[in-house]
């Protein structure tokens, strides 16, 4: 053991070949990390869906699948409409303040393309059951009709917006969608967008 | 002292001898000659491959849109030259005709060309493919001087032409009854695209993965300076 | 900035001591890493056992990130290999290390067990680490032929058909045995369920237990070198063996070449030459299973063929299983077998030399001849090569009794 070495030559050597090991680590971490993504074939199974609304009566709700998510499609009447103005008061988010949970074109009171059609996501916000749908209004209990979570008791709008006080953190998320021929739905593309 | 390393001239021998061994193998197919990163022929190859294989062979683990992207082909290309038998562009690629249906009249499904490059060489194909005669005796009306007694009719008869076996047995060949739309020359050429086509979809990341190759080859020769560098310098220590 | 530092390492101190109550942590790593010295001689026949580290770390990962696609199913397993090599992003590259890696492990594997034989690093006192490593390897070889069944391709079941069908050979409870590794009375999906579950959780836990058990072993008494030599003979006034340097950062430094140099070209196989002209992966083996119709060549991969090539040389059922069978456990016995008094082979006579290098061509010749079809010519030669391979071992204790030994230096050279 000799007392020549010469430490700063060392030292440089150790640092810089702990680094290039490091990126090269990084570097083949990338692959085994993408792999965990939707493949190919997951992302052929999640392509857009197409939603004929012309047998939807006012007042009636469709469920379907998009990329293996509920997704429900909502036709409003007028008076349901009416009645996402009384219940404000009540709500979270009523302005639909968080735009991550909504398209821009769905960021408005009725959070939707077209007023008359909801579409939203049927996974509670909170811990992702689906809320159920029960659109009439029940005085006694302060109901204004909406969707109600049964796991865990939370509580949305006829808009998707959720009430004060219940565990869920925010509004039902609206999927992409846009009107692709008249009366026909395309959810998974943006409106505008193609 | 060192002295096995007399084993090495020994074991090189031995492998040298079993390497001629493997040359003399083989059977005498026609060398397709076709080269998986020209990108014309594959696109031509393409095309053959939808109007000419894709009626009743399917591909199913080759989606369109990995084709288009691969073989640089816009979407309306693609849509109007190569997607007769799919809505979507993710789609994989299927046969026209349904497998049962087709069991039924060839005595078998015709098998599914994804991997048939990988499984078979493109010389095997290509000289498949050219090998066709006419043999009035099988119910397709042809045999094949590769594979004997093949279900396969000739597809390609109209552009090459017939052909019938000449020659007694031992020193056959075929030759050219009735030419078809194709010359030889022009006929080689289709089939090369077509066959180079079938390599690509046996292995589509073919070309990516030899690219990538490359980068990772030279990072880990700067790597392996360093750490030689390194090693040297510890190893000062050492007298 | 240097007061923070300071703080800095006095907090890590704190915590190592913490964890040192409770674990051996310092201790371990000074025993096994710092001060675990081995002879300064090392020299490229020494890099093969961390080659075996690596590529097992690399099969690991890979394993389990192809497990993660992968279907163990007579109808999905084929169709989930390609959906890994195309859908998957990355998986082509996930898929190419594994299988390359089954080579490349067996590669290393054997070098590094000719390693030990040319410098007599199975002699006392490491009997106990070749054992470990003899039942490593053949722990190896179940792991591989397990794995080799999963991708379902013609030659993974006609291969798994033919060797699974040897233990038929052995008398009374042959079929019965066979019937039980197959749990069906053919190959089938059932089969490749339960190599499934061998492949990625019974074997590997096997394998890596034993590893851990042969490092061990192996720390206890100390690496070989070259010279066959005893470094802790001479120690300086710090009990450090004068010829010895310690694990890290010597070694390590000197490894870490070896390793790259390793992956460089690892990576030239599994970006260039993935099928590695069918050796790696065969040819047919791209086609589906089908138990209707036997591909026109059959053989096993590659690392099996010497022992494949034995069976075929005999013209019998069982005999041929149980050459195979001897073939594989033979070497077992290396350190009872060679009574020589030098361990490595710089100090041994001419006659342990030429039986070691007629062992090693036999070996590969073998291994040629197991690719080849089993006619003619080539059946007399895989007897004549496994007369050899058999009387390398065999003749063993006579040979190195007489052979001459030259005298060994008492410290490396």
């Amino acid at each position: 053991m000799t007392e020549k070495v010469d430490q700063s030559k060392r030292h440089f050597l150790t640092i810089a070949t702990a680094v290039t090991g490091g990126v090269g680590i990084a570097f083949a971490a990338v692959p085994f990390l993408s792999s965990l993504k939707p493949s190919a074939r997951a992302r052929a199974l999640g392509a857009p869906v197409e939603v004929p609304l012309a047998s939807l009566e006012p007042g009636e709700m469709i469920r379907v699948v998009w990329r293996g998510r509920l997704v429900y499609v909502l036709r409003r009447t007028e008076e349901m409409l009416g009645r996402l103005v009384g219940v404000t008061e009540y709500l979270r988010d009523p302005n639909s303040s968080n735009v991550e949970l909504q398209p821009s074109y769905a960021t408005n009171e009725h959070r939707s393309l077209n007023p008359e059609y909801l579409v939203v996501e049927g996974s509670c916000t909170h811990l992702g059951c689906a809320p159920l749908p029960q659109f009439e209004v029940t005085p006694s209990s302060d109901w204004f009709g909406g969707f109600f979570c049964p796991c865990h008791g939370s509580k949305f709008d006829l808009s998707g917006r959720v009430y004060k006080g219940v565990p869920a953190p925010t509004n039902l998320r609206v999927p992409p969608y846009t009107f692709s021929q008249t009366n026909v739905i395309t959810i998974g593309i943006d409106s505008g967008s193609a | 002292m060192n002295s096995y390393k007399t084993i090495f001239p020994l074991v090189m021998i031995v492998i040298l001898f079993t390497t001629n061994i493997f040359a003399a193998t083989g059977k005498s197919l026609q060398n397709a000659n076709n080269d998986p990163q020209d990108i014309k022929s594959l696109q031509s190859g393409a095309r053959n491959f939808m109007n000419y294989c894709s009626g009743c062979h399917s591909a199913e683990y080759v989606r369109y849109n990995v084709i288009a992207s691969d073989l640089d082909l816009s979407d309306a290309q693609l849509q109007e030259n190569l997607m007769f038998n799919a809505q979507q562009p993710f789609e994989t690629i299927n046969a026209s005709m349904p497998s049962m249906d087709a069991a039924g009249w060839f005595g078998q499904a015709p098998p599914d060309l994804s991997l048939m490059a990988r499984a078979k060489s493109t010389d095997y194909i290509y000289s498949f493919l050219k090998s066709f005669y006419i043999d009035q005796s099988s119910p397709t009306g042809v045999d094949n001087l590769i594979l004997a007694g093949t279900s396969m009719p000739n597809v390609l008869w109209e552009l090459q032409g017939h052909q019938v076996m000449i020659g007694e047995q031992g020193s056959e060949h075929l030759e050219l009854s009735n030419p078809g739309k194709m010359s030889e020359e022009e006929f080689d050429i289709f089939l090369r695209d077509t066959v180079n086509f079938l390599e690509y979809i046996s292995e589509p990341i073919r070309n990516a993965r030899r690219a990538l190759g490359i980068k990772v080859l030279m990072f880990l020769a700067f790597f392996l300076i360093l750490a030689y560098l390194l090693k040297k310098e510890i190893w000062k220590d050492v007298n | 900035m240097a007061n923070n530092e300071k703080k800095q390492s006095e907090n890590s101190n704190k915590l190592l001591n913490w964890i040192d109550e409770r674990f051996p942590y310092t201790e371990t790593m000074r025993y096994h890493i710092t001060e675990y010295y081995a002879s300064k001689n090392f020299n490229f026949w020494y890099v093969f056992g961390v080659l075996a580290m690596v590529i097992l770390v690399i099969q690991l990962f890979t394993g389990i990130f192809l497990t993660m696609n992968y279907k163990p199913s007579a109808t999905d397993a084929f169709s989930s290999v390609e959906y890994i090599m195309r859908d998957v992003e990355w998986g082509w590259l996930i898929r190419y290390m594994h299988s390359t890696g089954a080579s490349f492990f067996f590669i290393v594997v054997y070098l590094h067990m000719f390693r030990a034989m040319l410098y007599g690093s199975y002699k006392k006192p490491r009997e106990l680490i070749w054992i470990i490593g003899m039942l490593i390897f053949i722990v190896l070889m179940a792991e591989a032929f397990a794995g080799y069944l999963l991708p379902w391709g013609q030659m993974s079941y006609w291969g798994a058909q033919v060797i699974i069908s040897i233990f038929g050979a052995i008398p009374f409870i042959g079929e019965a045995l066979v019937e039980i590794i197959r749990g069906d009375y053919s190959i089938s999906d059932i089969t490749l369920n339960r190599f499934f579950a061998l492949h990625v959780i019974a074997l590997p836990l096997a394998l890596v237990a034993l590893i851990f058990v042969h490092i061990v072993a192996l720390h206890e008494v100390g690496s070989n070198n070259p010279d066959g030599i005893d470094i802790k003979k001479y120690k300086n006034e710090e009990g450090i063996p004068i010829d010895g340097v310690a694990f890290h950062p010597y070694h390590t430094s000197k490894d870490l070449v070896a390793i790259i140099i390793f992956l460089m070209i690892f990576s030239m196989v599994v970006f260039f030459a993935p099928e590695m002209g069918g050796y790696f992966l065969e040819y047919s083996n791209f086609e589906k299973a089908n138990p209707m119709a036997t591909p026109e060549h059959i053989v096993p991969v590659w690392y099996f063929t010497p022992f494949y090539a034995l069976l075929r040389a005999v013209p019998d059922k069982l005999g041929g299983a149980i050459l195979m069978g001897l073939a594989v456990i033979l070497p077992l016995f290396l350190p009872w077998l060679d009574r020589a008094k030098v361990k490595s082979i710089r100090y041994r006579g001419w006659i342990y030399k030429t039986a070691l290098s007629l062992f090693a061509i036999s070996f590969i010749a073998l291994g040629v001849l197991g690719v080849l079809p089993a006619e003619g010519v080539y059946i007399l030669l895989a007897r004549i090569f496994g007369i050899l391979y058999f009387g390398f071992f065999i003749l063993m204790p006579y040979y190195t009794k007489i052979d001459k030994t030259k005298p060994v230096p008492d410290r490396v050279t």
